[in-house]
């Protein structure tokens, strides 16, 4: 039975990588950039859930939209103030702002809110699905996190696929110049992009947070830098990749603590990523790129 | 365009000179006010700035306070270091070039390690409220610490364990790429094996991995464990009753002096912790005068409750002034007369504080207080007895 | 002037060249000058051999990125492996050599020569990758030195060196030392590195990158990089010239490790995290890709800026981001980019202007 809960665990840690690598997929594919400030985003969202839900006292059902709210106004400004401007820049240009940007967002946030670690109010009902006789025990936090995974993987892959933003994204992705002369505004659509891929990262910091309560400035950046190697597992610019990606990662995260050693866990996490990415050079869904003379 | 970033770069580089001009960066040797000059470094920004933090905001307090007092002057000066030996190492230099009489040391231990060793070499006085490595002293006679040094902990807690029969089957879960919780951890397991108290679930965590601990937890909960040891500080001990309390698991938790704390974070439902055993020096809670004046005056000012790491450091301020008052220690004196005198005064001295009575120290620069284990029940501490 | 010139056969690569070498060796001379004045801060004093150590950094990173094309994310790695060589090298040697300076430079080419060798053994299979790919696992690769250094036990006593690993199981003899403790990392070892070191270091390694450079390797590679397919095209041996360079790199940067932790009384492996490895990035794309007068320049400025930046109290990190984000937009600003080119241009003119007006009014 240890072995399903491992498992069940590893989905829920990896469902949370998922979303947030959701995020970085999109960003990548239609903006072509790391979006390094991504797991501060995250933060952020956190942080505007809890002082929704902890010192205004509104419900989660207003909380979680608010946070939404919040980190899409603050992705697209980032995207106007910070990227923008460096949109003819060397990528490496925009991956050193994205990390000016990362570094400005968390001392911002150092400074706002003090470095005091703060305890996430459970935004779920601390209840539990007994299975198998209760040898078997799923939150019902594990359960929405997973779910909400899912379902916001769907709901991309179906935007993307069917509306004519999405449409408009796919082209943005393939050719920039080539989407210009068929009338898309590349401009809207990056920051449409962004302001979805920021919604989402509220949403990962408010799961993230209630499974593992603890909230201070730094609290994105290491499942953001997890996610964004998540993202690239999978393939990244790939929606299901980016999918694929997290949770596999929660997976391997878990079962690597729990049938080799807690001690070299993140080492084992990181050397079976290489192995991936030498068999499979283009992560797990990515598109093999053409290399045209 | 390379060009234009040299340009730019140069720009910006003459901006920096003229910061560092109007910063003051003359090297001082005499010290000129009539105060004396602490100076400290500690992590102000960055992940373990809580900790660096609670000690600057009490030193200020015990500053403040004893220069009220209208005798011997105080000023106090600290210096982020960002829990990184490279920046402690400049923010000592820099609090060199302040004129700093004496250090309050650095907070955390791996930065400790860096300043002591400078201090050590430039003979000024060097007190840390928390750097509890025992490398931090070791071979260097003018370096004290106000906390416990970690294997006293590690000894001290098997010792507890066994002698209270709290538990026979012990698990243990530490942080692997800290020292604070490893060195702890690696005292406490060379105890246990020595007294024959039975440990039957190791398990660690990094800080990359400090979110997730169903393994861990459920490694202890499957080899039948009835008490887990936690030498940690309390932020990750928060995720970990947290976790427990969602896995249905209800076993006796016990805790380091890192624990202190997580009573008073914010949104924290203690009782989670209720019936964790901790041992710590300090308790917010106590009824004595001198904590509760000092607890209302962080509490205002700071809208916070201290922890043991702010008590260490106001313990501190009060431990240097009661051996500059002793030794007659003026302002002018230099950085190495004070040393000296500082020296003799602190192992020879006896002092209370709100972390102790009646602590002593050693020559190897250690102090000598009691650990009290407490029980946490109603959302305070409690007396084991 | 001109005839000058002509005479020294100074090209206009030449002279970049001895303008880089110039700056080093005036960098030094001014602070002699300062210490011997009695000038120099204390914050200043014990910056000099992390500044050396973070331009040979990211001199190294210029290469992989810069040159060779290739983004790193996990150079700390090759740091972090040259550093504890470094210090194992220089804590076994300090008793039986007497002579200081050997000391290091024996130490500082073992943590070369470690690192370069780990980086051909990671380079063989990760270096077929691309881009972003190549760059999550290089990042992969320093998280995994991370953690195994974190693990690792190395102590000396009268048998020899004993190493464990996870768990402290040394058993060292008496009068045994534990060079490497785990977590607890390593402390004790001798304070070494000096600012004359670094200087020489650097100066060593720019002479060594441009040599390459100028060479038919470093034609391949630039070629490479602008060009894979074309490179390849005219006969060029991609893997084998770009294992090269990376391990090159690898190399060097072990060498800085090395400097940089004997300068310290203690140091623990999660010193070289990803965040080091972003910085020397920061440092390498701020200075100019392929640049090394830049990354020379780059490297120095920004771990100064950060100490100077310490009246700002908290908000001294708050300011060092606007200052990246600002230097980031300002260097890519069409306008402001055509704006300085012209006043250039102005300034030149008006120079001219001036000095022929001063010509015709002495003749």
């Amino acid at each position: 039975m240890s072995f399903l809960s491992h498992l069940i665990n590893g989905i829920s840690l990896g469902s949370i990588y998922a979303i947030i690598a959701l995020g970085y997929t999109m960003v990548y594919g239609i903006a072509k950039m790391l979006n390094f400030a991504h797991g501060d985003v995250i933060m952020v969202g956190a942080y505007v859930c809890f002082f929704a839900l902890n010192s205004f006292g509104l419900p989660p059902a207003v909380g979680i939209p608010l946070a939404m709210l919040v980190c899409t106004a603050l992705g697209m400004l980032i995207e106007r103030l910070a990227y923008k401007p460096l949109r003819a820049a060397p990528s490496l240009s925009v991956l050193i702002t994205a990390i000016g940007v990362s570094y400005f967002l968390q001392n911002g946030a150092q400074l706002i809110w003090s470095t005091n670690p703060r305890v996430f109010p459970s935004v779920f009902e601390n209840a539990a699905v007994n299975l198998f006789n209760g040898q078997l025990t799923i939150s019902i936090n594990t359960i929405v996190t997973i779910a909400a995974c899912v379902v916001i993987m769907v709901g991309l892959t179906l935007f993307t696929g069917k509306t004519k933003m999405g449409k408009a994204m796919r082209a943005c992705s393939e050719d920039k110049d080539a989407a210009i002369l068929m009338g898309i505004n590349v401009n809207r659509t990056i920051s449409v992009t962004f302001a979805i891929g920021s919604a989402l990262a509220a949403i990962a910091g408010v799961l993230l947070c209630s499974a593992y309560p603890l909230l201070k400035p730094t609290t994105g950046s290491m499942p953001g830098i997890k996610a964004f190697t998540a993202a690239v597992f999978g393939g990244i610019g790939s929606i299901p990749g980016a999918f694929l990606g997290g949770i596999l990662l929660g997976i391997i995260e878990i079962f690597a603590k729990a049938y080799i050693s807690t001690e070299l866990s993140d080492a084992i996490v990181f050397l079976v990523l290489i192995l991936v990415l030498l068999i499979k050079p283009t992560g797990l869904l990515g598109k093999k790129t053409v290399v045209k003379v | 365009m390379k060009k234009t970033i040299a340009v730019v770069l140069a720009v910006v580089m003459m901006l920096v000179g003229v910061v560092a001009c109007t910063s003051g960066n003359q090297p001082a040797t005499t010290n000129t006010s009539s105060a004396i000059k602490i100076g400290a470094t500690g992590p102000l920004t960055g992940g373990a700035a809580i900790y660096g933090q609670a000690c600057a905001n009490a030193a200020v307090i015990a500053v403040e306070e004893i220069n009220a007092l209208g005798g011997l002057q105080f000023e106090l000066k600290y210096e982020d270091d960002v829990h990184d030996v490279e920046k402690a190492a400049n923010a000592y230099n820099a609090l060199k070039d302040w004129g700093a009489q004496i250090t309050l040391g650095s907070v955390t231990s791996d930065p400790a390690k860096v300043t002591s060793a400078l201090c050590y070499e430039d003979g000024i006085f060097f007190l840390t409220p928390s750097a509890s490595a025992a490398t931090v002293t070791e071979g260097k006679d003018n370096v004290f610490q106000m906390c416990f040094i970690d294997p006293t902990q590690g000894i001290a807690g098997a010792n507890y364990i066994k002698d209270k029969n709290l538990g026979t089957k012990v698990a243990v879960i530490y942080k692997n790429d800290e020292d604070y919780s490893t060195y702890i951890y690696q005292n406490f397991a060379a105890e246990a094996e020595k007294i024959g108290l039975n440990i039957v679930s190791t398990t660690t965590f990094t800080a990359d991995s400090q979110n997730d601990f169903s393994v861990q937890l459920g490694d202890a909960q499957a080899a039948g464990a009835d008490l887990i040891f936690l030498p940690m500080y309390y932020e990750p001990a928060s995720l970990i009753l947290a976790q427990a309390n969602q896995m249905g698991i209800d076993i006796t938790f016990f805790g380091v002096d890192g624990m202190d704390g997580i009573l008073e974070m914010n949104g924290f439902d203690k009782s989670l912790a209720e019936g964790v055993i901790l041992m710590t020096a300090f308790d917010a809670n106590a009824s004595d005068e001198n904590t509760k004046s000092f607890v209302k005056k962080y509490q205002e000012k700071y809208g916070e409750i201290p922890n043991q790491f702010a008590a260490d450091a106001y313990d501190c301020v009060y431990a240097i002034y009661q051996a500059c008052v002793n030794g007659n220690v003026t302002a002018d004196m230099t950085a190495q007369q004070i040393n000296e005198i500082m020296k003799q005064q602190f192992t020879s001295m006896t002092f209370n504080g709100l972390t102790g009575q009646n602590m002593t120290w050693g020559t190897d620069g250690r102090v000598s207080k009691d650990a009290i284990a407490v029980v946490i029940k109603n959302g305070a501490y409690a007396s084991m007895d | 002037m001109e005839q000058l010139k002509k005479k020294f056969h100074l090209g206009k690569t030449n002279r970049e060249k001895i303008f880089t070498f110039g700056i080093v060796l005036l960098f030094f001379a001014v602070i002699e000058i300062l210490r011997g004045t009695g000038n120099l801060s204390n914050l200043l004093k014990g910056q000099l051999v992390p500044i050396c150590a973070y331009v040979v950094m990211a001199l190294s990173l210029n290469l992989t990125v810069g040159i060779l094309g290739e983004l790193s994310l996990g150079h700390a790695g090759f740091v972090s492996v040259g550093a504890f060589t470094g210090i194992v090298t220089a804590t076994l040697l300090k008793p039986v050599v007497p002579q200081t300076w050997l000391v290091l430079l024996i130490s500082i080419v073992a943590g070369g020569l470690t690192a370069g060798i780990i980086g051909f053994l990671i380079g063989i299979p990760v270096l077929r990758l691309r881009g972003d790919y190549l760059a999550i696992v290089t990042l992969a690769f320093g998280e995994i030195v991370k953690s195994l250094i974190t693990n690792l036990y190395i102590g000396v006593d009268a048998k020899g060196l004993h190493f464990s690993f996870i768990n402290d199981n040394l058993n060292l003899l008496e009068g045994g030392k534990k060079i490497i403790a785990g977590p607890m990392g390593a402390s004790g070892f001798p304070k070494i590195s000096t600012f004359l070191a670094g200087i020489l270091l650097i100066l060593f390694v720019l002479y060594f990158l441009y040599r390459l450079l100028g060479s038919k390797m470093g034609r391949a590679i630039k070629a490479m990089r602008d060009n894979s397919i074309a490179a390849e095209a005219v006969g060029i041996h991609l893997t084998r010239f770009k294992l090269t360079a990376f391990t090159m790199s690898a190399f060097i940067a072990g060498m800085a490790g090395t400097l940089f932790a004997l300068n310290f009384a203690s140091l623990s492996a999660t010193k070289f995290n990803v965040d080091m490895s972003i910085l020397l990035l920061v440092f390498v794309v701020l200075g100019g890709l392929g640049n090394l007068r830049g990354s020379i320049i780059a490297a120095g400025v920004l771990t100064v800026l950060p100490e100077m930046l310490r009246s700002l109290r908290d908000y001294r990190m708050l300011a060092y981001s606007i200052v990246l984000i600002a230097i980031m937009l300002l260097t890519n600003n069409q306008r402001l980019m055509q704006w300085w080119t012209q006043t250039k241009k102005d300034a030149k003119k008006w120079f001219a202007k001036i000095r022929k007006a001063k010509d015709g009014g002495e003749a």
